[in-house]
């Protein structure tokens, strides 16, 4: 790993003041320090975000959960209140990974990262999730632009995750045996109204596949969509699992989840 | 005295581990050390045209750069392959010269051409970027099936074939198959899996250019071995004057028996450079340059009467050697591979013909089990399809095959002392309710699951072995072992075994068999190894002859310490040597009260005197002190056996595999620590399961390692098994006075077949290659559904 500067800043401002092209929020450094010491990437500086206090922390309210950026994986996936308001957010946090990888990755890191593969998105996208940072307020449906892509520039900081509690959902993730990510994730969310079937891992980018939600509004048992063929073509395809094997378990994992929910 | 052999001792170095205390290679940091970082290939075939390091010698820190000009230049030998195989029409084995750092050609990716040098690790790093290798990159061969046809990697050897090796008569085969109702016959491949340590190599090398001593440390399963090959054939250093210290080694699997190309090189370029190296692999740097295991392709066939009795055995096998041939390399996948092939049975004529293959990947190597996983594999998998194509209850047609006598004559090579396998067998079927299965099956079947039961009955030969055995059979060394008993003045006891424990627990096990055999306490007994300035010599640890050699090796020194202690005691006592006898610790002259402790006879041999009298307690022709050596070398390997059933409920719509019961029954015959025994079976079975379910070694076709990290390759963790139902039988071992066989492998050896013949089973007997991930299984699952739908 090369030598780089470590800043740790008590609020947002310092922290976007500090912010340049060659330099990184650090919150649970999962993924930044393992791409720096592979020298897949190199910075300068690096802010440490953890001891922004406002960046911490739980509130539910009647509506919606909100989830402060640095709060880590475990802390989601035990909180009491998450249980209660949203049980399926909470199990997401507790599939995350390993014990370490959840005693320190972050859920503002997760989705500002926005792997293809990992969880959290796939719950903005179905809890129809308000993304906060310290310039705006984002909507989730707007914010993943891409692998590893999102609507951040540059020195924006991620303060909070405020999700909508649905009437009914569930998560289903087909892992990735060896790095524990999703091979395919399935999040259903029945809100009032309508029904999101966020999918991450199949493509490029996280994704609500609009066929199941329609065929859920109507119907909201996972006999609506049983046997649905959906298109492999813009799916992922590598050694863990080919296009075809993705839209089978996509298919697959949304059943699971409606029967779950 | 209550025996401590059969009881669970708390191992004695656990409270080091535990407590953060061990001290491993990268521990050890000694004064005025460099940091060495290799420059590797990036290319699995390439040539060198040009290396130019004046770029990274100007940057900062640096100390030195050598290449594998310098290297060739000092005339420092390569690594070597340590058994000489001989092919059917009887030439020998080729293999290319595998330099310590490669000079004018690269074989796999990783292949390393340089050693940076530096005042510190990030100065070394820097610097090593800078290095400029000017490769003309060639077309690389990496599938074991098609090397044959491949462009030939190494100058002279043709289709890149090592040798054709042959064991066995095609032509009694021929006439058994003739005779046969019905031939089963299968393809398989073993798939190919990195052992993954929990600690990566490393080392750290010194020089005393007064003594002009080099000192190794480094993560080896036997130092001495490493000394024998460094001096003898890398010409490093005389073996006077090199010391290879094998600390806390954090697991080894076979990948920490080779000497490696960064031993030899920091070794060398310690002396060059006048000053302590110190080198530790990059996890990334153990997944593409330790040893590979397994990776065969192997097309295998039985004869069979109708009534089941089995006839003949082909077995028709491709083993992938990787890039170069190393010390295991070519017996793992011949004299390990094929008399273990015909497995737990009784088959009147039988071959194994391998050939061996180079490909442009990591050597190849024994890898725990060594070649009889992979043997055994190819057996009870064929024995279960047998099974099927019969309609005979898989543990019947094994029972039926079954030696009925003991000694065994195996058709290949090995005479089994003693067995029982039918007991195994019955036992096993109960532990794991055999009868019970089908109800299980109705019940996952309701569910909309599809359940398995597979089985394996397997025997292995380890505690290698017989020198004058395994030196006809080619090997470059006698496998015998050392052990050396000494007594210190005051009663305690140090035991030095040429074994290697990196987590066998030889502290604790060699110290319970050293205390029943002295009667000394076991917090009086240390047992030390893993150096070669502390032993006379020791051929090390591999192939689960740890305790089945080396334990025998430390029984026969103390025996001969006992026997000097009866002639002591005799003329200290004034009695007959016959009539002393010992027991407990103490030599009584029988029929009297008349005895002396050994503490006391220890004594009495390191003072041999008395105050005012001219006396000695030592009789006329024995010398004071009080040490024994041993060099065990055994009559025979020792062949454990068992039957393993697992059982596992699969999801077809997601093609997931869950383990749901595995049941053990093992003869390992005496069992000195069953704490210990256990722990053994457990990894054994969780690398064995990770083979079956789990693990992959995959290259593509240019040569690069697809699974180079822990997010590609899947390492089996804790929640992928169930919790494992181990048992026992009893047959003592005849051929050693401990009646023990191995038990290191076994889970190894046993659990991919079994995991396998269950997930066959469940899927109505179709196929599906190891790993049995979720995507094949779900394919398999989708072809039955259609064959049930077209059937019905
Ligand atoms: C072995 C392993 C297994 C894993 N398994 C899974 C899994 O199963 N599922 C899963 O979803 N994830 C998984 N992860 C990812 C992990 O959950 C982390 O969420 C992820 O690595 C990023 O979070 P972090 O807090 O560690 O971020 P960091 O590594 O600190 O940062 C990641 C990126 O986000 C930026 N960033 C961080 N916080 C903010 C913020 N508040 N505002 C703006 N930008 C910010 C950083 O600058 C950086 O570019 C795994 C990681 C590892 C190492």
């Amino acid at each position: 790993m090369k030598d780089f500067n470590y800043h740790s800043v008590k609020d947002s401002k310092e922290a976007s003041k500090l912010a340049s092209s060659s330099s990184a929020f650090l919150a649970g450094g999962m993924t930044t320090i393992p791409s720096m010491k592979l020298g897949l990437a190199t910075y300068k500086d690096l802010i440490d975000i953890k001891n922004i206090k406002k960046l911490s922390g739980i509130k539910v309210s009647g509506k919606s959960v909100t989830i402060g950026a640095a709060t880590k994986h475990v802390e989601v996936s035990n909180s009491k209140d998450v249980k209660k308001a949203i049980p399926s957010l909470s199990s997401l946090a507790e599939g995350i990974g390993d014990p370490q990888v959840r005693n320190r990755g972050t859920i503002g890191g997760s989705i500002a990262n926005n792997d293809p593969s990992a969880d959290y998105p796939s719950a903005c996208i179905a809890l129809n999730a308000t993304i906060h940072t310290n310039e705006r307020k984002i909507e989730a449906s707007k914010f993943f632009k891409g692998m590893f892509e999102t609507a951040l520039k540059k020195g924006e900081l991620i303060e909070a995750i405020e999700f909508q509690i649905p009437e009914k959902s569930s998560y289903q993730k087909h892992p990735n045996p060896a790095s524990r990510y999703a091979i395919v994730g399935v999040y259903v969310a029945k809100h009032k109204g309508d029904v999101n079937v966020a999918v991450t891992g199949a493509k490029s980018c996280v994704y609500n596949d609009k066929e199941m939600s329609k065929a859920l509004s109507g119907n909201f048992s996972s006999s609506s969509i049983d046997g649905m063929d959906l298109d492999s073509s813009e799916m992922n395809s590598d050694m863990h699992a080919s296009a075809e094997f993705r839209a089978s378990l996509v298919v697959t994992q949304a059943k699971k989840a409606v029967d779950a929910c | 005295m209550a025996s401590l052999v059969g009881s669970r001792v708390e191992r004695k170095e656990d409270k080091r581990f535990l407590t953060g205390k061990g001290r491993y290679t990268a521990d050890i940091n000694l004064a005025n050390q460099t940091y060495a970082i290799f420059v590797r290939s990036p290319h699995a075939r390439a040539s060198i045209k040009k290396l130019n390091i004046d770029k990274a010698l100007k940057s900062s820190g640096i100390v030195s750069i050598l290449t594998g000009k310098e290297i060739a230049d000092d005339k420092i030998g390569g690594l070597i392959a340590g058994w000489a195989i001989r092919s059917e029409d009887g030439t020998e084995m080729k293999c290319p010269g595998n330099p310590p750092l490669a000079k004018d050609n690269v074989n796999f990716v990783g292949d390393p051409v340089a050693v940076v040098i530096a005042e510190s690790l990030a100065e070394a790093k820097e610097a090593a970027e800078k290095v400029e290798v000017d490769y003309k990159v060639l077309k690389a061969v990496t599938s074991t099936a098609d090397a044959m046809n491949g462009d030939t990697i190494h100058e002279g050897i043709d289709k890149n074939l090592c040798f054709d090796w042959l064991l066995g008569d095609r032509q009694k085969v021929k006439e058994a198959f003739d005779k046969a109702d019905k031939v089963i016959s299968i393809d398989i491949i073993n798939n190919r899996l990195i052992p993954n340590a929990m600690e990566p190599r490393a080392c750290v090398a010194d020089y005393n250019a007064a003594s002009e001593e080099i000192t190794l440390y480094t993560t080896s399963q036997n130092p001495h071995l490493s000394r024998l090959i460094m001096s003898a054939f890398g010409n490093v250093a005389p073996e006077h004057k090199l010391r290879v210290v094998a600390p806390d080694v954090g697991g080894g699997f076979g990948s920490k028996i080779n000497v490696y190309n960064e031993d030899i090189v920091c070794s060398w370029a310690a002396k060059k450079i006048n000053r302590a190296i110190k080198w530790v692999a990059e996890r990334s740097e153990s997944f593409l340059t330790d040893i590979h295991g397994r990776d065969h392709v192997t097309h295998a066939e039985l004869a069979v009467t109708k009534d089941g009795k089995f006839l003949g055995f082909k077995n028709e096998t491709i083993a992938n050697l990787g890039a170069y041939a190393r010390v295991f390399g070519t017996v793992t996948p011949t004299y390990l591979f094929g008399p273990c092939a015909t497995g737990v049975y009784e088959i009147p004529a039988a071959y194994t013909n391998v050939k061996a293959v180079y490909t442009n990947t990591a050597p190849v190597d024994a890898y725990r089990g060594a070649g009889r996983p992979e043997a055994t594999y190819t057996i009870e998998r064929l024995v279960e399809k047998a099974s099927m194509e019969l309609g005979i209850d898989k543990t019947e047609l094994r029972i039926k095959n079954f030696p009925t006598a003991f000694p065994f004559k195996q058709t290949l090579v090995h005479t089994v002392d003693s067995g029982d396998y039918v007991a195994g067998m019955e036992k096993a079927k109960q532990m794991a309710d055999y009868k019970g299965f089908e109800a299980r099956r109705k019940e996952s079947e309701a569910k909309g699951k599809l359940r398995g039961i597979g089985v394996t009955s397997y025997f292995e030969a380890c505690g290698i072995a017989p020198s004058a055995a395994v030196m006809s059979l080619g090997c470059g060394v006698g496998l015998w072992e050392s052990a050396e008993v000494r007594f210190n003045p005051t009663g305690q006891v140090t035991v030095y075994t040429g074994s290697h424990s990196h987590g066998q627990s030889h502290q604790t096990t060699f110290a319970q068999i050293a205390a029943d055999e002295l009667g000394v306490p076991i917090e009086n007994i240390d047992i030390v190894h893993g150096d070669t300035d502390k032993g006379t010599f020791g051929m090390g640890t591999y192939g689960s002859r740890s305790l089945a050699v080396g334990g025998i090796a430390i029984v026969n020194a103390c025996k001969k310490i006992v026997e000097k202690g009866k002639r002591v005691t005799a003329k200290m006592l004034e009695a007959n040597p016959e009539d002393v006898e010992f027991k407990d610790g103490e030599f009584i002259v029988s029929k009297s009260n008349k005895k002396k402790t050994i503490g006391e006879v220890a004594f009495a041999c390191y003072l041999p005197g008395v105050r005012d009298e001219m006396k000695s307690p030592l009789p006329e022709g024995d010398e004071p002190g009080l040490k024994e050596t041993s060099f065990y070398d055994p009559s025979n390997f020792s062949f454990p056996a068992g039957t393993h059933i697992a059982e596992v409920e699969i999801d077809p719509e997601t093609g997931h595999v869950k383990l749901e019961k595995y049941t053990a029954c093992d003869d390992f015959g005496r069992i000195i620590n069953p704490m210990v025994v256990e722990g053994q079976v457990h990894g054994g079975l969780a690398q064995g399961i990770g083979q079956a379910l789990y693990e992959n070694a995959e290259y593509d076709e240019t040569g690069q390692l697809m699974t180079g990290s822990y997010m590609d390759y899947t390492m089996p963790r804790a929640d992928n098994f169930p919790e494992f139902n181990i048992g026992y039988t009893c047959t003592h071992a005849t051929t050693n006075p401990l009646g023990v066989k191995g038990c290191g492998e076994a889970g190894a050896i046993a659990a991919p077949p079994t995991v396998m013949n269950a997930v066959i089973d469940a899927l109505g007997g179709q196929e599906v290659t190891m790993p049995a991930t979720a995507e094949k299984v779900w394919k398999a699952c989708k072809n039955l559904k259609k064959s049930n739908a077209k059937a019905a």
